[in-house]
């Protein structure tokens, strides 16, 4: 096949990039990414002013401290820039993620070659929510590993970071990203992930501390029979602004992705921001997608925005659905708990383990998952007034 | 010895066009150890009375009284009722998704007890329970209701109703939509409950079907609001034979 062949055939499926504004250029050139204005689509959620040192920073030599638990099977090195970018992956989607590569000190590789008997973890504490930090880590599955890798965020920090994942044929990846930031904290993250044929990736996200954190997570597919879980939990305070932005990019035929999200948010100006963006190209024949995003408003003066989006260029789809919901407790959850003599305060409580519950339980990590209710646990017990919260 | 009493009940729901009345003057004793049966037609009200009892936020009480041993429960919430000693089994049980039958059920019964159960005896009681209502132990791992056929939901309603063990028992249709087995098991899970002796039964229902496993002391027709007719359980027979006609006929 000559090169030219090739080209009709990539523009016939439509491979390339895609003119959408749920597909921004993936490119590793700053000048593809100018600073954004706030009137952009990926962007006009984003409190800029807060968030600025992320879009317009420069270089710097900070770190984020950096301890590990690796079982056998996990290698983690020290690489250049230009060596990760020759590793493949998808190239930076917005402004912040192409600073933090190009800013970066070095880069974090994590090679995963073997089936894992326990959870790699790796710890990343800031000390300073002053200092401008930038990030760039790639995860590399080779095919037929299997693993479970959590990336555990603590500290305070102001963080630019580009986090990419190359998953093999046929490997099995559970990866939770944990971002439990110190209130300070401002994290702009890019999540990359490209799924190998017949691989399985469920990709869990607890954002539950910080002042802004702003998560880009990005999916494609390398082959047929790929497939993604993505799940996500965020509890915003009083005043704290947590985004997801998701985009699934159906690149290949038989492949399916699952998107549940679900957040809470209570406090003046807590806000949250769901963005879920699935696009269905034209080789993407015969897929299944469903996303879903839930928010519980907790108090008064909190705002959920919620947005699934479904792109699609094929007519053979499997499946495809989506639905988003924001609301107050559920009467008849509160009524049935209460006729069964539980007050009114531990009905709430217990409605709110369960709306995370049904997340958190999949991770399938005890020590994480008892950590994670805990964690919701102390956000329930800074919500004022509980028992003043009413749907009527 | 209990006693239950509604005192001339008057409650409205808000509908489109306003406040409608649903219960016109409801008046009835319940003593503990009896079983009473109201029955009438579709649309008379007789789910209202239960959610009513039960303090359910869509329906006002605009006249009358609900007394358990004297105190007015009209004037306590919804869990201080149930604490005090009235259950409700639901004609439509609500799923709570992320909240296991097993975290619910000891949280209820610490709730009601005052004190947290014996962890020592507290797996097998309530497994036992789910198993006397052919629930395998599994569904003790399961969210509340989520998933449940119409069947496993009214028969987790009864094994809460053993474990829980009220004063009194409100059953909102308990029986309807469920297939004869069903029916057999949920009716001696109630029998076994009202056998203590000293425990009072208000069974809703819209057939007599259920009349055939649980036995009433008392029958009464309810028909637009009101009790209109009560007796002993030669009524339901004859409800079963002519229908609710004459009652309805006489009641508009």
């Amino acid at each position: 096949m000559t090169a030219t062949i090739n080209e009709n055939v990539s523009s016939a499926l439509e491979l390339g990039h895609v003119e959408s504004h749920l597909h921004p250029k993936p490119s590793f050139d700053l000048a593809d990414h100018p600073v954004p204005t706030g009137f952009e689509e990926i962007w006009r959620f984003t409190p800029l002013a807060r968030f600025k040192g992320l879009l317009d920073g420069s270089a710097s030599d900070a770190k984020l401290t950096r301890t590990e638990e690796l079982p056998a099977g996990v290698t983690l090195s020290t690489i250049t820039r230009e060596e990760a970018k020759a590793l493949g992956g998808i190239a930076p989607l917005d402004r912040a993620a192409a600073l933090a590569v190009e800013y970066a000190p070095d880069v974090t590789w994590i090679q995963i070659t073997g089936e894992l008997d326990a959870p790699a973890r790796i710890k990343l504490v800031g000390d300073s929510a002053d200092e401008q930090t930038w990030a760039h880590v790639v995860v590399s599955v080779a095919p037929f590993a299997k693993a479970t890798l959590l990336l555990d965020y603590s500290g305070s920090t102001k963080l630019g970071a580009q986090v990419t994942y190359l998953i093999g044929d046929g490997a099995q990846l559970d990866a939770i990203s944990l971002a439990d930031w110190n209130n300070d904290s401002i994290h702009a993250a890019q999540n990359s992930l490209s799924i190998g044929r017949d691989a399985t990736l469920r990709f869990f996200e607890f954002t539950l501390g910080g002042d802004i954190v702003r998560s880009s997570t990005n999916i494609d597919y390398q082959g047929p029979g790929a497939s993604a879980d993505l799940f996500g939990v965020y509890f915003a305070d009083a005043g704290q602004h947590l985004e997801h932005r998701l985009f699934v990019d159906h690149t290949a035929p038989k492949t399916r992705s699952n998107v549940a999200y679900k957040g809470a948010l209570q406090g003046q100006d807590a806000h949250t921001v769901w963005v879920g963006n699935v696009l269905i190209r034209k080789i993407a024949q015969g897929i299944e997608t469903f996303e879903q995003n839930d928010n519980l408003v907790l108090s008064d003066g909190a705002r959920a925005d919620s947005i699934p989006n479904l792109e699609i260029e094929t007519g053979d789809i499997a499946d495809a659905g989506h639905g988003s919901t924001t609301g107050r407790f559920d009467d008849q959850h509160l009524f049935y708990l209460q006729s069964r003599g539980i007050d009114e305060r531990e009905a709430r409580r217990l409605v709110v383990h369960g709306f995370f519950n049904d997340i958190i339980r999949r991770i399938g990590v005890p020590d994480l998952v008892e950590r994670l209710q805990t964690a919701i646990e102390a956000e329930l017990a800074n919500v004022e007034n509980l028992e003043a919260v009413t749907s009527r | 010895m209990s006693t239950l009493e509604i005192k001339n009940l008057h409650v409205e729901v808000e509908t489109e066009e306003g406040a409608k009345e649903i219960l016109r003057g409801v008046n009835l004793t319940i003593k503990s150890g009896e079983v009473h049966a109201i029955m009438g037609p579709n649309g008379s009200g007789k789910s209202t009375l239960a959610y009513a009892i039960a303090g359910h936020p869509k329906y006002t009480v605009t006249d009358g009284e609900v007394l358990l041993d004297g105190e007015n429960i009209l004037e306590l919430s919804v869990d201080e009722r149930a604490r005090a000693g009235l259950f409700l089994a639901m004609q439509y049980p609500v799923e709570v998704p992320g909240v296991s039958v097993a975290n619910f059920l000891r949280t209820a019964k610490t709730a009601i007890d005052g004190e947290a159960p014996k962890l020592r005896t507290w797996t097998k009681e309530v497994n036992e329970a789910l198993g006397r209502m052919t629930l395998d132990s599994s569904f003790a791992h399961r969210s509340v209701n989520e998933g449940f056929s119409g069947g496993e939901k009214k028969r987790h309603e009864i094994a809460q109703l053993e474990i829980l063990n009220p004063k009194f028992a409100v059953l909102d249709e308990t029986d309807s939509g469920l297939d004869i087995d069903a029916l057999r098991v949920v009716s001696e899970g109630v029998n076994r409950y009202s056998a203590q002796g000293d425990r009072g039964v208000l069974l809703i229902t819209h057939y007599t079907r259920i009349l055939q496993y649980i036995k009433p002391d008392y029958v009464h027709v309810f028909v637009a609001g009101r009790l209109v007719e009560t007796g002993t359980r030669e009524l339901a027979d004859q409800l079963e034979a002519e229908g609710y006609d004459k009652f309805i006929n006489a009641a508009v």
